[in-house]
């Protein structure tokens, strides 16, 4: 899977959450949370949505690897090879 | 036989516009099965029933937008026959509204709108008002009378008249955010004018409940994680149990304890509004249950498919606001109930333990409550208890 395969992911999933949000927008490096109105609750959604699609396990302890666009596509591509 | 009204979804809700029958007349149904769609102004609910039987009637179509406590169907308990007088009432059966909560105001509906049930035949009302009702498409058994003795004169007619005229028009030109505002202002207008509140204030030290949570969570796989609002509600629940005055519900002009435990958990909605649904039995669920519970209420609540028995069973409420970088927040008692959690975000702080200052993560839990019902000191009581409570995750 490329990288922007994974990007499409990133946001489909994201969209699920956050369906109001324009993702188009979505800028790669800035926190996702300052761009998108969501809580902890859909940023756990998230993360089960995108073990469901990317079949990756994702430790809590990296969450915070997942805060940007960019840094969470680069995460999960990493995890894919690793796994 | 029993009658399904349109039931009271909280304080904030005075009517609501039935939107289909799960069911048809003749279908049997049991206590808890979803009956109906009903939008309100916060939110579309799916209506329970609170009665096993047969439907034997509907009396309000859908598209037809009707106070709280309107009469909206007829059931036949189980292994009981209709009376004559139960097949009196129900073939003239009008839309009879009954207060769910008799100091209730509801705002936007007609002054004239309450009153206790009675058949048409027992109508006190002038040959003139019933002409006028009929020829303004109203029903008089929905009037109350201000005429002498209760009789229904052509004033109440008229102003009947001229409620209903108002409202569809205020249905048009209001949009779902709009009405929501006007809902949760009229409850929390009417919480300030009506609740005596007192605030009190306590900061927990949040260090074992995280550090077990860390660990609890690696052996969870990502569906079963939880998140630390979850302990904080169930050690709200657990510390009511010894709290009976601050899990009560205010009506009739006193408080009555209630013995199951629902915390309400308020949720943002994107665009705006809030809702605070239960999470039935908070007390008695297990946290991995609890977590299901909370992940599926907020979806539904933000999808806008929750039920009846969610809004209307909130015993007290807990508000989070950690999340939007608060670190306290003093709420207003969302009526019925008579007191409600708020707590702030987790923030790292200097903290003493043992004559030594050492950083931890604190997290600050406040209590709005009745003064009518608890005094500050059974307040501050219940707090200390839930401070307890998240010292002891392990036992959550």
């Amino acid at each position: 899977m490329t990288k922007d395969q994974i990007r499409e992911t990133v946001l489909r999933v994201l969209g699920q959450i956050a369906p109001e949000a324009d993702l188009s927008q979505m800028k790669s490096d800035l926190r996702i949370r300052d761009q998108l109105d969501i809580d902890s609750m859909d940023l756990l959604n998230w993360v089960i949505g995108l073990h469901k699609e990317l079949n990756v396990d994702i430790p809590e302890a990296d969450y915070p690897k997942l805060a940007t666009l960019g840094g969470c596509i680069d995460y999960l591509a990493a995890r894919r090879e690793l796994q | 036989m029993a009658e399904f009204p349109m039931p009271q979804l909280g304080a904030d809700m005075s009517a609501g516009k039935l939107l289909r029958w799960r069911k048809a007349a003749g279908d049997h149904v049991q206590r808890g099965d979803i009956i109906a769609d009903v939008e309100t102004d916060k939110a579309d609910i799916e209506i329970e029933v609170f009665t096993t039987g047969v439907i034997e009637k509907f009396l309000v179509q859908p598209g037809e937008r009707v106070p709280v406590g309107t009469v909206l169907a007829v059931i036949r308990e189980e292994g009981k026959p209709l009376t004559a007088e139960e097949l009196r009432i129900m073939t003239t059966a009008a839309r009879e509204p009954i207060p769910a909560i008799p100091e209730a105001p509801a705002p936007s509906i007609a002054p004239t709108a309450i009153r206790p049930a009675v058949g048409e035949a027992r109508l006190h009302i002038s040959p003139a008002a019933r002409k006028l009702a009929a020829d303004l498409g109203i029903d008089p058994a929905s009037l109350a009378g201000t005429g002498p003795g209760g009789r229904i004169t052509l004033e109440d007619v008229q102003r009947a008249a001229q409620a209903k005229a108002a409202q569809p028009a205020a249905e048009v030109t209001l949009d779902r955010p709009a009405r929501m505002r006007q809902a949760i202002a009229a409850a929390m207008a009417r919480s300030k004018r009506e609740i005596p509140h007192y605030y009190l204030s306590t900061t927990i030290d949040m260090s074992r409940a995280m550090a077990w949570l860390t660990q609890e969570n690696l052996k969870r796989t990502v569906e079963d994680r939880l998140v630390y609002g979850v302990l904080l509600l169930k050690a709200v629940a657990l510390a009511l149990r010894d709290a009976p005055e601050i899990n009560s519900i205010w009506a009739g002009g006193k408080a009555t304890p209630v013995h199951d435990i629902h915390v309400g958990v308020a949720i943002s909605l994107r665009g705006g509004g809030l809702v605070a649904p239960a999470l039935h039995n908070t007390d008695r669920q297990s946290l991995g249950d609890l977590m299901k519970s909370f992940r599926d209420l907020v979806q539904r609540a933000r999808a806008g498919s929750l039920r009846s028995s969610e809004l209307g069973d909130p015993t007290i409420t807990v508000t989070s606001l950690g999340e939007q970088g608060v670190e306290s927040v003093f709420g207003i008692i969302y009526p019925p109930q008579v007191a409600l959690v708020g707590f702030g975000k987790v923030v790292e702080r200097p903290w003493s333990v043992e004559g030594q200052v050492v950083s931890r993560p604190l997290i600050t839990a406040t209590l709005s409550a009745d003064h009518r019902v608890s005094d500050g000191h059974r307040g501050g009581l219940f707090l200390a208890a839930v401070d307890r409570k998240l010292q002891e995750p392990e036992k959550l």
